[in-house]
């Protein structure tokens, strides 16, 4: 039998060629077995233009499995039509609604098929222009599930919301003060970043990647930074770049789930750690900001390196720094934690089951809060991860507190392997500077645990080694649907928590 | 309530001193640009070169001065210069100006909006939206809501609704899918009403100035009032701009030895 997948590693590339091109029935089959019966996750499954021009679209499906720590990819070329695997596989409904966005690919079978960010399609789409499954691209005009009936009411919420949030439109289906469905509408944050990407690397690129989601910019840049080094053998990074690399992504986690954790406080009214944690989530920016000179770590990573040294007497300072600000995060935690009041909200509000979080492939803490056993730092060790990494986080129950535990595990746990590098910083690292030069013709795949869950990037190479397609999924591109099944038949008042208890990326999923 | 008391005592009053004092920025900080045409070596182009944001203005065809309005603030073009003749100083975080010029020229910027000074002197109300922000703006305006920085006490406040302000802050480049979002909400502000561009892509669409999805920034949609340059900017930036266009006393320029 003639292998259906090409296995590789997380981080490495190889030839697009050597990604066996399957007929479009065999390509199916394959998915549903290995999502269906071997309990793979779908990690990207994206189109492109096929090579020659006019040929029609490439689908790309990048897998992976939490045991075996591995990518698998796949591969096929359609005219203008793919039937929908979404009915036996719910994993890809977001993905296939993209696809059909993006390239004006016809999805037959799809239950629900319409667009997720309202975007012109993507240079190169093939397929008829007259296609029925776009009708319209003016953001947010589009059906909606409605009740009809005497009891329903239905509650519409943003674009624009009431704080100082990004934009995106939720559509509440309510039995009264029960939630019978959220359907959450998105688009308001694209900005057309895929297709700036291609044609690149350019001198804009990794400037691009750290304003995916900009709280996140350490992991997407490292994304991007992994890709390069393994398009490009002559960027190797040293041990201690990619340490470094360690350290502020930590950092990173640490500032959003302290100040998550604040921000969930905040909305049950418990205004101490609220006050507490808001102040506390600044100590970490700025620790980051010691590290490269921005609070977001927006110049840290670069292809092959670091772009700042780290001398043995700022590790001392950050740690000591580290040790003061941890003192009062226990602190502002423990009384979180500890109070009646608090804990009467989070527990059994927004549970979201084992089974729905697998189905809709839900990844980070929220998928590890649903008793889902995943974390890329441990099943797909990348960078300073292969010699050691913080310590997983576990629960089971699925709801808001779950959430919030999962994320507090994860504050000691980070704190905890932050100490350790920093105590052993021995010796300033290297800046780096280059241009990347990539191989031609190559697919390669990044993978890293950013503090929301799953990034992953893909990029496929052109004959002069210039991305041909520059694929990003965000940790929120899985977990929108998450957030919206967390509502389902709890109170409407419960939203804030729920909502926040995720703490989701619009720009990151709006791309 | 006993522990809460206790916990209270533990972490301390930490409400910064800035202003009048300066704020405390990290050593290695990059503020205000500077760029000595002078010092730049014959038919160099290395910085525009590298430069993601064309930020770097020439004057025949030479290297003259950075428009801190599309800078990024990233150091690529200092750290690539042979001459020395661009730096960033880490103490000014002072950048706000009144008028798109004043980000070329700090010396040609105009005064604030009297009316402005005049009514809100000692309140301001603001309402923020984000178009096409990457969140960090967002996030670095809301840290002047936490106790380090205590927004309130300079009497300024983020309003849910657009009725209830005086000030419209807008983040990000401007999405094509969030330009009826922006219009609606400032034409729902009453008169007289100011406009806040914060950060390098609200000012002239940053990063995303050449997305066929985004508008290039607020420049030609709705004229701003304060331009506050950085990506994303120092939330002392932020502050300094504000009670600059309220017309009340900032802080001053970090003293070069703290």
């Amino acid at each position: 039998m003639t292998a259906t997948t090409l296995t590789i590693n997380n981080a490495t590339a190889v030839p697009m060629q050597e990604v066996p091109s399957l007929p479009v029935n065999d390509f199916r089959d394959t998915l549903l077995e290995l999502v269906q019966q071997q309990e793979h996750r779908v990690s990207a499954f994206f189109g492109l233009p096929a090579s020659p021009a006019g040929l029609g679209l490439e689908l790309v499906a990048v897998l992976n499995h939490p045991e075996d720590g591995n990518c698998k990819l796949a591969r096929t070329v359609v005219k203008d039509s793919f039937l929908s695997l979404t009915p036996e596989c719910p994993a890809f409904h977001w993905f296939e609604r993209e696809l059909a966005e993006q390239y004006y690919l016809e999805i037959p079978g799809h239950p629900w098929l319409k667009p997720i960010r309202f975007q012109p399609p993507l240079p190169g789409s093939g397929g008829s222009k007259t296609t029925t499954t776009i009708p319209n691209l003016t953001v947010g005009d589009t059906d909606y599930f409605t009740l009809e009936g005497e009891a329903c009411h239905e509650v519409a919420v943003g674009p624009v919301h009431a704080g100082v949030i990004e934009p995106g439109h939720f559509r509440f289906q309510c039995l009264g003060e029960d939630v019978y469905s959220l359907e959450i509408s998105l688009g308001y944050q694209h900005r057309g970043l895929e297709k700036m990407l291609l044609g690149g690397p350019d001198r804009r690129t990794l400037h691009l990647l750290a304003t995916a989601s900009g709280d996140s910019s350490i992991a997407s840049t490292t994304a991007y930074a992994q890709l390069c080094e393994s398009l490009d053998h002559t960027l190797q990074p040293e041990p201690e770049a990619l340490l470094l690399r360690g350290i502020a992504a930590e950092l990173e986690r640490l500032a959003n789930h302290v100040g998550d954790l604040g921000a969930l406080a905040g909305d049950v009214a418990f205004l101490s750690t609220a006050a507490f944690c808001g102040r506390l989530r600044g100590e970490f920016l700025n620790m980051t900001a010691e590290i490269c000179g921005n609070r977001f770590g927006r110049y840290l990573v670069c292809p092959g390196g670091v772009n700042m040294a780290f001398t043995p007497a700022q590790a001392r300072k950050v740690l000591t720094w580290l040790q003061r600000v941890m003192s009062d995060v226990d602190n502002a935690l423990e009384l979180l934690f500890e109070s009646a009041t608090v804990l009467d909200r989070f527990e059994g509000t927004g549970t979201v089951s084992t089974a729905a979080a697998r189905e809709l492939g839900l990844v980070g803490p929220a998928a590890r809060a649903c008793g889902v056993n995943l974390d890329l730092r441990h099943t797909h060790p990348y960078g300073c991860y292969t010699l050691s990494a913080p310590a997983q986080a576990a629960d089971s129950a699925g709801d808001v507190l779950a959430r919030a535990s999962v994320r507090r595990q994860e504050i000691a746990a980070s704190a905890a392997w932050l100490r350790e590098q920093l105590a052993g910083w021995q010796k300033e690292n290297r800046r780096h500077r280059s241009t990347p030069r990539l191989a031609p013709d190559m697919i390669a795949v990044s993978l890293v645990e950013a503090w929301r869950g799953e990034m992953c990037h893909v990029a496929i190479t052109d004959a002069d080694g210039t991305f041909r397609r520059y694929k990003i999924v965000d940790p929120s591109f899985h977990n929108w649907f998450g957030l919206a099944m967390s509502m389902r038949g709890e109170q409407i008042s419960h939203f804030p928590i729920c909502n926040k208890s995720f703490n989701l990326s619009y720009c990151g999923h709006d791309l | 309530m006993f522990t809460v008391l206790k916990a209270r005592l533990k972490q301390g009053y930490q409400t910064g001193k800035f202003p009048p004092a300066p704020p405390n920025l990290p050593e290695k900080f990059q503020g205000r640009p500077t760029l000595v045409a002078s010092q730049c070596q014959q038919d160099c182009q290395a910085c525009l070169e590298v430069c993601p944001t064309a930020a770097i203005v020439q004057n025949e065809g030479r290297p003259d001065r950075i428009d801190t309005g599309k800078c990024l603030f990233c150091g690529e073009c200092a750290a690539v210069c042979p001459g020395k003749a661009i730096s960033f100083d880490p103490k000014e975080y002072r950048l706000a100006t009144f008028s798109r010029q004043g980000l070329l020229d700090p010396q040609q910027d105009s005064a604030p909006p009297e009316e402005l000074q005049k009514l809100c002197r000692r309140s301001l109300s603001i309402r923020q939206v984000s178009a096409g922000g990457c969140a960090a703006c967002e996030l670095d305006f809301n840290v002047l809501n936490t106790l380090a920085w205590d927004l309130s006490r300079f009497g300024i406040s983020v309003t849910a609704s657009p009725r209830h302000a005086d000030c419209l802050l807008v983040t990000g480049p401007l999405s094509r899918n969030m330009l009826i979002g922006l219009q609606k909400t400032y034409a729902a502000m009453s008169r007289p009403k100011w406009v806040i561009a914060c950060g390098a892509c609200a000012i002239s669409g940053g990063i995303y100035q050449d997305s066929s999805e985004c508008c290039g920034g607020l420049e030609e949609i709705i004229k701003p009032d304060l331009y506050i340059p950085g990506c994303p900017p120092h939330p002392a930036s932020i502050l300094d701009g504000l009670l600059r266009l309220m017309g009340r006393e900032s802080g001053t320029r970090s003293p070069a030895d703290s």
